[in-house]
């Protein structure tokens, strides 16, 4: 379940990046947070970013034309 | 045992940052990069819009770098504060409209001041300019414009040239060492090539003409027109990336089109179709158009005209237009279309 949704449809990378981190910052480890999109560059770039920065990627999903993140803050 | 030294890297996304990150973290510097998102950046955007771009890769390259390097990599939106750099640059243009050494002091200046705002202040900040790389800011006149005009003083390291340059703290404090340092200079990029080699990178982004749009001819005179019919030179994020999108015609000085090339840019005009007036074919397969400005009924049928000669009517009587209004109501309109030598080449911005 997710604490928080971020809402990044429309938004072109790396503004859907951008908007997780500082979204993440008022954060604690633990925390998860459900990330949509509909930039297909996300699909690269939030697991990179999670990788980067150590978060946990639960789950990486496209239903139609969005694409959705589910992120474990590390 | 001594504290162990932390420095910023402004990371691209191209090969010298990545080097230079990499050559002070061989040297026991904890390093962590930042990367500057202006809005014209040519990362991401147009590999995300243009779908027959879909077989290459859409990563961002900072992102990757910085997974390659093992460091984190912090993305900052400066979208509006770079309106002033663009807007106002005190030591002028480039080749096109890109203001290359204000674009650097910002940086630069901006690097430190995230660095402030962290927990952990950073000791040094790093970049992989290479003097003689670039004609406008990578000069070694402008290394010390650089340093001084941003605030930084000799807290700024340039380990790719550092040898051609004077001592920085972190050399003088021996939180680096100069002699593991570098002496490239110029546009020659074999040494940067065999240094990566070294490293064992064996891929690098390799933006043509650097990483900003701004540095386009074509985008630079979108922009400059765009300004221009306006009679002002405010903008918005949405107003510039749209210049990297489509075909854009300005038939008349009071309204511009921007008319889609492929898939990709059709369904990302889509998106402005409640922001703008907007041209779809129905009776043959075509593109859709946004129309910018303020255009009279006559000037509408002008645009369906125009848009009509890149649909697959273009050799028909008659093309069928839904004409959609930014409210969201439409109505149709029947055009012939143009004669492709009655559109005139100047109209294409």
């Amino acid at each position: 379940m997710s604490d928080q949704e971020i809402d990044t449809r429309g938004l072109l990378c790396p503004l859907p990046v951008i908007r997780t981190q500082d979204a993440i910052k008022a954060l604690t480890p633990g925390d998860r947070i459900h990330v949509v999109a509909t930039d297909p560059g996300t699909q690269h770039d939030i697991p990179a970013f999670c990788r980067v920065h150590g978060h946990t990627l639960h789950s990486a999903t496209e239903t139609g034309d969005e694409y959705h993140f589910e992120i474990e803050i590390a | 045992m001594a504290e162990r030294k932390r420095a910023v890297a402004l990371i691209s996304g191209g090969l010298d940052s990545m080097l230079a990150a990499k050559v002070i973290m061989e040297q026991g510097v904890e390093v962590e990069g930042v990367n500057f998102f202006t809005g014209f950046c040519v990362e991401g955007h147009t590999h995300a819009i243009r779908k027959k771009k879909q077989h290459q890769n859409k990563r961002n390259n900072a992102l990757w770098v910085a997974e390659q390097l093992g460091i984190k990599l912090h993305i900052v939106d400066v979208i509006d504060e770079y309106k002033d750099v663009l807007l106002n640059p005190k030591h002028g243009y480039g080749q096109h409209l890109n203001p290359c050494l204000d674009c650097k002091i910002f940086m630069v200046r901006k690097a430190q001041a995230w660095s402030f705002m962290e927990e952990n202040q950073f000791d040094f900040i790093i970049t992989g300019e290479v003097i003689g790389q670039r004609p406008k800011s990578q000069r070694k006149e402008t290394m010390p414009v650089i340093a001084r005009e941003s605030g930084v003083e000799d807290r700024l390291l340039r380990p790719l040239c550092a040898k051609h340059l004077p001592l920085t703290l972190p050399e003088r404090e021996g939180w680096v060492d100069r002699d593991a340092l570098y002496d490239f200079h110029g546009r020659n990029r074999k040494p940067q090539i065999a240094l990566a080699e070294k490293f064992g990178f064996t891929e690098w982004a390799q933006p043509a003409g650097g990483c900003c749009f701004l540095t386009d001819a074509q985008y630079s005179a979108k922009l400059a027109d765009l300004w221009e019919a306006r009679g002002s030179r405010e903008y918005e994020l949405d107003d510039i990336m749209l210049l990297k999108v489509g075909r854009h015609l300005r038939p008349q000085p009071n309204f511009k089109m921007i008319v889609g090339r492929e898939e990709g840019e059709n369904n990302y005009l889509k998106g402005y179709q409640q922001t703008y007036l907007s041209l779809k074919p129905v009776s043959h397969g075509g593109p859709l158009t946004l129309v910018d400005g303020n255009p009279d009924q006559a000037d509408i049928e002008l645009a369906a005209q125009i848009a009509a000669r890149y649909s697959q009517g273009r050799d028909a009587e008659l093309v069928d237009f839904e004409l959609r209004f930014p409210d969201g109501s439409t109505r149709p309109l029947t055009v012939a279309p143009m004669k492709a030598e009655a559109i005139d080449p100047n109209w294409h911005v």
